[in-house]
């Protein structure tokens, strides 16, 4: 009996280290807490959509799968806390967290890394997904981020496909 | 009892349990333990070493550093030699490093790794290294372990006795090996032992971001100028350089270089030498100085004329300090009094005091006689003391045949290597007493303590870089690579710990505690500053450009792709890769190479942009592919090129 009672108070003392240290489903990185306002910030999903477009497409688009997932609907699977750190700390998120984990398996193991973005842009970044899962009709710089981008300029293009 | 015992332990391993669940749901397990653990030489994984050792590559021409006290190879820098691996001497931002008055020039042969000091400590900012073969000095920038600056030495041939350091890095110092005619020109070989060719003491100043220039080059009588070491605390002012052929033979010098009992160590005072600058006449010196800006080609630039002095027009700058025979290593203790000169042809270790030398400066009687108008001091008037030989005490092997080089550590020893009796001769510095033998295998060279050049030496270990491993290392071939042995000096006697073998041939290393450099080494190159001309730094700017007959491809990497996503051109055109690699973690290069490219590997660290040209001489469609394992989906980081008619 005593025996008994020393383990459950063990088993406990673990579960209560291991729930308590921090909240579910944020994540691990920088972010800890996100304030989210009532209403969408437009101006931060500008600036949102312009670094998703020079940092993100690589990889990313909104409603169509590429490289990584699809991104609608992010808001409503993910804490804004874990999108957020998924963006500033990827290596150490597909390490640890189990989500990242199982979304590494889901996409053919390819790992996200760090493209040099600030915790500002990815709380702007953040914003934006807020924008894309508001349901409402998206302005036209937000539709153009699953655009593929045309071919590039050639050199010179050989003579026979000109035409 | 049983049960209490089963008991104590199954709730020990449930506290691990417990301990490590709360670690990792925390985030706070794993990371890289910055403190080394060590009892020996071995390393627990993941712990780190606890020392960095710089060691000169020799004939590689280059620069290799391993953890001490593991021995494990970190890296290989590359230096003088041109370095496929990464692509360092072919690609359009290094090439222009390895510049020279002979033209572009692909290996030399590094000898001496030195830190920059501030106050007579090592301060972590750079490490140089000299080019034995064709005259330069580089300096290796320690945030990046990267070469980012190399200037030649003209007036100069076998830049050896180099490049030694002033105790708050105001220079550093190249001398001549070989002597030749000064200025170069064509005269009988034979007038080498006439006294018509000239060595050259050369004093590189250093700016407060490293920057070389040459300030002034003293011109000294015709000896081989070998080793050299500077002073420190009270001798601070001065430089001393051994010689040897102080006999002036041009022919079979092993024998013929080798007939005076003593040659000399020159005592330079720089400050003196400083002050003839003005004097000095500007004389032809065809020379580069390369520079490597962070993330840009490489500069070249050209000079043409040096300032130049004989020692006899500026007194005071040069005496001869007569020490036996053909001495190799000369090395001034941490409070700047000894000044230890390793006589290679003897079996003596002479010690003179920086005291007695001020003495005998002014003291005419101290004088033996001038050479080309350089006073030579008397053997006795500065002489501390020659190091006690005690042979074979208590079963152990005292002799020091060949000594050639000493460090000092924190407890008042000196070190000092013996090549012939294969040990390190380990004696006090006050007394002169030998306290014990260290034996090696086989051959040893030069040696190297914790920061022992600098006024307080870090001490605790010592290694040795021997010449040959022999029956130490499993036979592959003909040659092996060179064997270093550690000993940990941090007790009474010191304690042989580990041996591993090295890259090319280390001549000379210098180490530094993992503290001083570890938390500043730069992860990537920050895609904010990359300021490289040729840089593409979003995906949506990777693109082909024509001008003529020459095409510039800019092309982006990140995992996993390169982008644009084909490269068109024409038969006959001349194309240039600039590849950026976009990636913003630590240790995620990605490599570039194409078919059938005169170029080797380029490898472009996070950050960086990197260019090489590429000749498309054959119609065809050719892949290039990224070379550097970055994902799982590496082997589809892969494009065309194709080369129309």
């Amino acid at each position: 009996m005593k025996k008994i009672s020393k383990l459950s108070i063990i088993i406990i003392f673990a579960f209560l280290l291991s729930v308590s240290c921090k909240k579910e489903g944020i994540g691990i990185g920088p972010v800890e807490s996100v304030e989210l306002g009532e209403a969408i910030d437009d101006a931060k999903v500008e600036k949102g959509a312009a670094t998703f477009k020079l940092k993100c497409t690589p990889c990313h688009k909104i409603t169509v799968k590429h490289v990584g997932p699809v991104l609608k609907d992010v808001t409503t699977r993910r804490k804004p806390e874990w999108i957020m750190n998924m963006i500033l700390n990827p290596e150490e998120m597909i390490a640890k967290d189990p989500t990242a984990k199982k979304l590494l398996l889901e996409n053919n193991m390819m790992k996200m890394v760090r493209t040099g973005i600030s915790q500002d842009e990815a709380r702007d970044i953040l914003e934006l997904f807020r924008k894309v899962d508001e349901g409402k009709e998206l302005p036209d710089y937000i539709k153009k981020l699953d655009e593929t981008p045309k071919p590039p300029e050639t050199a010179e293009q050989p003579a026979a496909e000109k035409k | 009892m049983r049960n209490l015992k089963n008991n104590i332990r199954f709730s020990g391993l449930l506290i691990v349990f417990t301990a490590s669940l709360f670690t990792s749901f925390c985030g706070l397990g794993g990371g890289n333990g910055a403190s080394s653990k060590s009892g020996g030489a071995w390393i627990t994984p993941r712990y780190m070493d606890e020392v960095y050792a710089f060691m000169s590559g020799g004939y590689s021409g280059q620069v290799s550093i391993n953890g001490i006290p593991s021995g494990r190879i970190i890296k290989q820098i590359p230096v003088f030699s041109v370095f496929p691996e990464n692509g360092y001497g072919f690609d359009e931002e290094t090439k222009g490093l390895l510049m020279t008055s002979q033209g572009f020039l692909p290996w030399d042969d590094s000898h001496h790794p030195v830190l920059s000091l501030t106050n007579g400590m090592q301060d972590g900012r750079w490490l140089f290294i000299n080019a034995n073969n064709t005259p330069r000095i580089a300096r290796i920038d320690l945030d990046w372990f990267e070469t980012k600056e190399i200037i030649e030495i003209p007036n100069s041939a076998g830049n050896h006795g180099s490049p030694y350091i002033t105790e708050n890095s105001d220079y550093v110092f190249a001398a001549t090996r070989f002597s030749v005619p000064i200025p170069q020109r064509d005269i009988p070989i034979e007038s080498m032992s006439k006294g018509e060719f000239n060595g050259t003491i050369t004093m590189v100043k250093l700016d407060k971001d490293g920057h070389m220039s040459i300030d002034l080059q003293v011109r000294v009588p015709a000896f081989h100028y070998d080793k050299s070491g500077c002073g420190k605390a009270v001798s601070k002012d001065w430089c001393f350089f051994t010689s040897y052929n102080t006999e002036q033979a041009w022919k079979m010098m092993e024998a013929e270089a080798s007939q005076n009992d003593k040659d000399y160590i020159l005592a330079f005072n720089w400050k003196v030498a400083q002050g003839c600058i003005s004097k000095a006449k500007t004389v032809p010196g065809v020379h580069y100085r390369n520079y490597h800006p962070e993330n840009q080609p490489a500069i070249s630039e050209k000079r043409t004329t040096v300032k130049m002095i004989d020692a006899k027009d500026c007194p005071g700058s040069v005496y001869y300090l007569p020490t036996p025979k053909s001495p190799h290593g000369v090395d001034v203790s941490p409070d700047g009094e000894l000044i230890v000169g390793s006589g290679k042809l003897s079996a003596q270790i002479a010690v003179h005091s920086f005291s007695k030398l001020q003495k005998a400066i002014n003291d005419k009687g101290a004088i033996e006689k001038t050479i080309d108008g350089v006073p030579v001091l008397k053997y006795e008037a500065t002489l501390y003391g020659e190091v006690q030989k005690k042979e074979k005490e208590a079963g152990k092997d005292y002799l020091c045949l060949g000594p050639l080089h000493t460090e000092f550590d924190n407890k008042g020893r000196a070190y000092t290597s013996c090549f012939l009796s294969n040990n390190i001769m380990v004696w006090d510095r006050k007394t002169l007493d030998v306290i014990e033998g260290l034996q090696t295998w086989y051959n040893i060279g030069h040696l190297s303590v914790v920061g022992g050049n600098t006024v307080k030496p870090y001490g605790k270990y010592v290694i040795g870089l021997d010449k040959q491993a022999k029956d130490r290392m499993l036979p592959v071939g003909p040659e092996l690579h060179h064997l270093v042995q550690l000993y940990d000096i941090s007790g009474d006697k010191g304690v042989f710990l580990n041996e591993f073998p090295t890259i090319g041939e280390p001549h000379y290393a210098q180490m530094a505690p993992a503290e001083l450099l570890a938390k500043k080494s730069k992860k990537f190159y920050n895609l904010k500053d990359n300021k490289h001309p040729h840089a593409t730094l979003t995906e949506d700017k990777a693109r082909v450009e024509r001008k003529g007959k020459e095409v510039h491809a800019y092309v982006t990497a990140t995992l996993t792709h390169f982008k644009p996503d084909k490269i068109e051109v024409k038969k006959g055109d001349t194309v240039y890769f600039h590849v950026t690699n976009l990636t913003q973690e630590y240790d995620m290069p990605h490599g570039f190479a194409v078919y059938g490219a005169e170029f080797p590997n380029l490898l472009v660290m996070p950050g960086q942009t990197k260019s090489a040209m590429w000749k498309a001489d054959n119609v065809g469609v050719y892949p290039f592919y990224c070379t550097d394992f970055c994902s799982a989906l590496h082997q589809e980081m892969q494009n065309y090129i194709r080369v129309s008619p």
